[in-house]
């Protein structure tokens, strides 16, 4: 397995938000984890990479213990994951090409031709050659979205995490940047897990699919299992019928 | 109450420890250095200069007002080149300052923290607080002295300048005021506190805002209270350094 996380729970102060996750992501494959809004999706992904240590439970990935490296060695493993967030994040002061550029300076003994040639293989990969020069400002959100991606892939990650990538979107857009993520797990090889509320997205793009409720993982199956789920709480996440959760949660 | 500043205070101790460790981290703080020295001491003179040559100009008349008949006129040039020197050049300054760059701090890293810039950060291998909070805490050490030297100097002139037009005060009379109780310790008494005036400004201002959770009304909460928590602090040290230095 190249993720692993192994019954991990996460609190914020008296609210718990994971109790007792267990998930396993394989060499290659694109995950989606699904779930209502507050279901614990980005805490999970953000465990994954380190931002959010777990107060009980582990999470291994590429053989190495997230919630036990030291910063350098987690340093060392981010190198290795490009995680897109839910609205880019991205610097705001900084031109669409520093900002892809700040992650490649972190790679010992690149040259400036050499990012440059990367940051230009990046933006072309998800359609946004040309934009180098402008700033986060100037772009609209599905724009914000894409350079997020290229600023996540242009180091040459193993594993890519991400965040809603498609949240706020209109449909058509969304279809773009799912055809964009589906192009940049093929091209590049990658593992992937992909946070989204949105089905059509997780039917599109992943081999397998998730499901968080309750802190717990429910379900976990293929996007044809998932479809013929006899769990009433899946089924009623899946086809937007929230008396079918509440009935099985009752 | 008291409980809920001690763990302030504890949090604010543990934010100040890890910065401390972050210096360590030269590769990454370094280039930013003389950036944010740029943005909080050389954009910041504009503001000082404008506050000390209109308090020198208020002190030397104010001085000649309460010396009338009683006390020479050339103690104008006492009172102006003591009082903007050890009090009113660094303090005045140290609060526009908590104003301009405290605030400016903590909005900044507040508003990077609610739209997970800072993540971001971490998730390309940095340390945010190397990257951020390290260079911007450096460069208030270094830079506020600076403004703040210019800014004596500046209520200085402004004092000579009002003696000599609107007093009945001529140059030499002035410098002769001047440099009647002058001490070089003076100045570097000055300094000091403005170099400790500039580490709780920035520090204050990096803590809250690193530490903001929230929106955009928590990034204005933070913005507001580093203000004011590091104005009141401006005014406490400007009370330690009297009692250990003089």
């Amino acid at each position: 397995m190249s993720i692993e996380i192994e019954d991990v729970h996460k609190a914020f102060e008296s609210k718990v938000v994971l109790d007792g996750v267990s998930l396993d992501v394989r060499e290659g494959e694109t995950l989606a984890v699904i779930g209502a809004s507050g279901s614990g999706k980005s805490v999970l992904l953000k465990t994954i990479v380190g931002l959010l240590p777990p107060e009980r439970g582990r999470v291994t990935v590429d053989g190495e213990v997230v919630t036990e490296l030291k910063r350098e060695k987690l340093n060392e493993l981010r190198r290795r994951v490009g995680y897109v967030f839910q609205f880019a994040a991205l610097f705001d002061s900084m031109t669409v090409a520093e900002n892809l550029t700040m992650g490649l300076r972190r790679i010992h003994g690149m040259s400036v031709e050499e990012m440059a040639r990367r940051v230009t293989e990046a933006l072309t990969l998800v359609e946004m050659d040309g934009y180098e020069d402008q700033y986060p400002g100037q772009l609209s959100g599905g724009q914000r979205k894409r350079v997020g991606l290229a600023r996540a892939v242009v180091t040459n990650p193993k594993y890519l995490l991400y965040d809603e990538p498609t949240t706020g979107l209109d449909p058509v857009t969304t279809a773009v940047i799912d055809r964009l993520i589906a192009k940049l797990d093929e091209e590049l090889n990658v593992t992937s897990v992909l946070v989204t509320h949105d089905m059509k997205s997780a039917y599109r793009v992943s081999d397998r699919i998730a499901m968080l409720h309750e802190g717990r993982i429910r379900f976990v199956g293929t996007p044809a299992e998932i479809q013929n789920a006899d769990d009433n709480v899946v089924r009623g996440f899946i086809e937007g019928r929230p008396e079918l959760v509440q009935e099985a949660s009752a | 109450m008291a409980i809920g500043a001690a763990a302030g205070f504890g949090r604010f101790g543990r934010f100040a420890a890890q910065v401390g460790r972050s210096l360590t981290d030269t590769r990454t703080w370094a280039p930013e250095l003389m950036v944010q020295m740029a943005r909080i001491g050389v954009d910041s003179l504009p503001i000082a200069l404008f506050i000390a040559a209109f308090t020198g100009i208020v002190l030397a008349l104010q001085a000649s007002y309460t010396f009338t008949g009683a006390v020479p006129l050339y103690f104008v040039g006492v009172l102006v080149g003591k009082t903007m020197i050890l009090e009113l050049g660094p303090v005045l300054t140290g609060l526009a300052l908590s104003g301009r760059v405290g605030a400016n701090i903590a909005a900044e890293l507040g508003t990077m923290r609610v739209t997970e810039q800072i993540d971001a950060l971490e998730t390309l291998a940095y340390d945010p607080l190397a990257y951020l909070c390290v260079p911007r805490i450096l460069a208030a050490f270094i830079m506020f002295p600076v403004v703040v030297a210019f800014a004596d100097g500046m209520g200085v002139l402004a004092g000579w300048l009002t003696s000599i037009n609107l007093l009945d005060l001529s140059t030499p009379e002035f410098i002769r005021g001047l440099r009647l109780f002058f001490l070089p310790f003076d100045v570097s008494f000055s300094l000091i506190k403005a170099s400790s005036f500039g580490l709780a400004v920035s520090g204050i201002g990096a803590f809250f805002g690193y530490t903001t959770a929230g929106g955009a009304e928590a990034v204005g909460r933070s913005t507001t209270r580093a203000v004011v928590a590091s104005s009141m602090v401006i005014l406490v040290l400007d009370a330690f350094w009297a009692v250990i230095l003089l």
